[in-house]
């Protein structure tokens, strides 16, 4: 027992005080969301959407357009670009409330916080959630799981994951939905009560990701199910879920 | 294997000279090997017209080799499984993918549903196969008393789908079956499909607490196919890379297990620990998984001495707390007891079937590609092999908590000796000619191997992916015979198996 308190010192107090204090930094290496420098791609160039192994970008009008549901911030469209109209910021601020609002437009600086006041209003104190893994990689899984630990203590702001779709409030889904998951994501969603939320986190579970073209996947939730809240990234640094589930639920 | 090919690892050889025998010569050559102490693998199918090309692989521990022979099969051939059980597995996926029938093999239930691949000699599946993922002809244990627990596909925490079925006489576990396959991609014929930009994202994506480990693997085998030498600086940075992944994930699940028998503070601390390596990885990278560090070639990322700096520091006071919490388990007798004597493997059993990485060195066998197949800075820099004894709980954690220990030694004498030289290279040309290429890294969780065969320069006609998951899903199942069901999560937490390795 001494043992164990002695331990207990010596780990110390180390929960965040994000979002009352700053946000964690992120490492100086971090790929965040891109900014687009508009106008400045050179005639005819296709370099960035030939290299991208997602089609997250499309080139219209002199200027490329990011989708931000498909990027796996790989950064090979800005290795590829001869002209240095993609760029890369460290900003983890990216969770969109529709599939649309995702795509990144040049010259786009930050996005407006989410709307969505009846979510708030409902789960704001307390919101409970189910994971479903519907062929992700286990990266989303563990970056959704280590906002449990101490560090993070999700529990803080009343979010949980509970053992049983019929205690939760909604699904946080990760994986492109494979075939073979198909019919577990259905029946996991039907066993939760309304009112519901699903949560998409993931360039696969936002599109299908790497996996979109594949027969043995569906692409993304989307496809199976209405999504509310859109977390992109292959997978999401924990901040970028935490700060989606955080302006999900009106705490930020 | 006296009729097959010799290869070291990360070898390759023409499509041509891999010896072809008839099939009763590599069924013979396959079990006189394994009788001699080698190991399977690898054991897949590719086809060529309208038949199917089988290769099998084995590993000659003390030769240090490797060695492919392969033989050519239609509708059926006489299954290795009965007298050679580590091909149970393998067998089960040729039929699977390919229709071809290993006859005799006693358990022919589907591995993860997929759909048959395509090719000429193609048959349909047969009718009584059910394509819903999860539904088998479970095997039952009858008689009073006797009842059956499913769990899954769908699980109580945040983890990945798989479905268990127990055979219970009470509390008892008298069989448990384990279905997998609610992960399935479709990721080795996506390769071989458009053998293109994303081919090395897959490989990141095989399983995702693995991206260094199998990215890996997959560069070595276009490294060797390529004929590229990396400078030792890269073999260093993917060294300490591989390291940190093991690192990470090994103290998550030492953290974990002490979850799931109820001890709270080596559970938290070990959740923030797994979180600050992690971390360290991302300093290197950007991304806390290792995304976008290697590449074919070398790494993208190059260690600079602040960087070094930064992960001496934050690595030195890593290992003081992760050596305060981890401790504690030891120290605990209500921990002792609830590890020790669960779910144990005798290490016959985890012979015959083939067990490899943490499981296997955990009953007693030496089973470690960085030593007994070294590779890049591993035939430098030797890290001592963690060997456990009664293959129980306890000498799982055992091993992990030792493999922490060198792999921390390991990592701050790479940062402290780091060679010059670029951190990338650009490879060279693909042969022409169809060739072999196999690669095995000690990942986490074991022996990763990879199969490449290419069509012609960089386009591939089959890949075959075996994640160590692929052999040692089947420990787990024989570990929890005769075991109380609450002990499940304790168990499973101990071998800390992939879906989606095993999915693919
Ligand atoms: S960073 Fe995103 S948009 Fe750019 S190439 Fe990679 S996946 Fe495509
Ligand atoms: S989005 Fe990326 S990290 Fe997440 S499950 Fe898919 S492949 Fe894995």
């Amino acid at each position: 027992m001494i043992e164990i308190l002695k331990a207990r010192a010596k780990q110390g107090y180390r929960t965040m005080s994000y979002p009352n204090g700053p946000a964690p930094e992120m490492p100086t290496r971090f790929v965040g969301k891109a900014v687009l420098h508009p106008g400045t791609c050179s005639a005819d160039c296709q370099a960035c959407v030939d290299a991208c192994p997602t089609d997250a970008i499309t080139v219209k009008d002199g200027s490329p357009f990011l989708d931000l549901g498909r990027c796996v911030f790989c950064r090979k469209c800005q290795y590829a670009c001869p002209s240095g109209s993609i760029s890369f910021s460290r900003d983890f601020q990216m969770a969109e409330a529709t599939r649309e609002g995702l795509i990144l437009h040049p010259g786009d600086v930050a996005s407006a916080p989410l709307p969505n006041l009846d979510i708030k209003k409902l789960f704001g104190r307390s919101l409970k959630l189910r994971q479903v893994s519907a062929g992700g990689c286990n990266a989303c899984e563990a970056d959704t799981n280590v906002l449990g630990t101490i560090a993070w203590d999700l529990g803080r702001f009343g979010i949980q994951f509970v053992a049983s779709p019929r205690h939760a409030d909604g699904l946080l889904v990760t994986g492109p939905v494979t075939a073979n998951m198909e019919l577990a994501l259905r029946k996991t969603y039907a066993a939760v009560s309304y009112p519901k939320l699903v949560i998409a986190v993931g360039a696969c579970a936002l599109s299908g990701g790497l996996f979109a073209s594949h027969d043995e996947t569906h692409k993304g939730v989307t496809d199976i199910l209405p999504v509310d809240l859109f977390i992109p990234g292959c997978p999401p640094h924990p901040s970028t879920i935490l700060d989606g589930l955080l302006q999900l639920i009106g705490r930020i | 294997m006296a009729a097959g090919r010799f290869l070291p690892n990360e070898g390759i050889v023409p499509l041509s000279d891999v010896p072809q025998l008839a099939v009763s010569e590599l069924r013979q050559c396959v079990l006189a090997d394994i009788d001699d102490g080698a190991r399977l693998v690898a054991l897949f199918g590719c086809p060529s017209n309208a038949t199917l090309r089988l290769f099998a692989v084995l590993a000659h521990q003390y030769l240090g080799q490797l060695s492919v022979a392969s033989t050519k099969v239609t509708g059926s051939y006489p299954a290795l499984t009965p007298e050679c059980p580590e091909a149970h597995l393998f067998e089960r996926e040729i039929y699977e993918q390919w229709g071809v029938e290993p006859t005799g093999h006693p358990w022919l239930k589907p591995v993860r549903f997929e759909s048959r691949r395509k090719w000429e000699g193609a048959r349909p599946h047969a009718a009584n196969q059910s394509a819903v993922c999860g539904e088998i002809d479970f095997f039952q244990v009858e008689g009073e008393e006797v009842h059956e627990v499913a769990v899954g596909p769908v699980h109580a925490g945040v983890i990945e789908p798989g479905h268990f079925r127990f055979q219970c006489h009470g509390e008892t576990v008298q069989h448990l079956e384990i279905s997998l396959g609610y992960q399935h991609r479709g990721i080795e014929d996506a390769v071989v499909r458009d053998s293109g930009k994303r081919t090395l994202h897959y490989m990141e994506t095989l399983a995702g607490d693995t991206t260094i480990g199998h990215t890996t693997a997959y560069c070595r085998n276009v490294e060797a196919l390529t004929g590229t030498d990396l400078s030792a600086r890269a073999e260093a940075i993917r060294g300490i890379a591989l390291e940190l992944e093991r690192m990470a994930n090994h103290i998550g699940d030492l953290g974990a297990l002490a979850g799931d028998i109820g001890f709270l503070p080596t559970l938290s601390y070990c959740g923030r620990i797994r979180g600050d390596l992690l971390n360290l990885t991302a300093l290197l990278c950007g991304n806390r998984f290792g995304r976008s560090l290697i590449h074919p070639g070398g790494v993208n990322y190059d260690v600079d001495e602040e960087i070094a700096e930064i992960m001496r520091e934050r690595l030195q006071s890593i290992w003081r707390d992760a050596k305060s919490a981890v401790d504690l388990l030891w120290r605990s007798s209500s921990v002792l007891a609830r590890f020790e004597g669960v779910g144990a493997l005798d290490s016959d059993t985890a012979q015959a079937i083939g067990l490899v990485g943490v499981a296997a060195r955990a009953c007693g066998l030496p089973r470690d590609v960085r030593q007994s197949f070294p590779y890049g800075i591993y035939k430098k820099a030797h890290i001592p092999m963690a060997i456990g004894q009664n293959g129980d709980v306890m000498a799982r954690a055992l091993v992990r908590w030792q493999e922490i220990e060198h792999s921390t030694a390991f990592v701050l004498d790479q940062l402290d000796s780091l060679p010059s030289g670029s951190p990338s290279v650009r490879i060279g040309k693909f042969p022409q000619e169809s060739h072999l290429a196999v690669s095995l890294v000690e990942g986490w969780r074991g022996e990763i191997c990879h199969v490449a065969l290419t069509r012609q320069a960089d386009h591939y006609q089959g890949y075959k992916v075996i994640d160590p998951s692929f052999h040692n899903w089947f420990g787990l199942a024989l570990a929890l015979r005769n075991q109380q069901i609450s002990d499940f999560p304790l168990c499973n937490k101990s071998f800390n198996l992939s879906y989606c390795g095993h999915d693919l």
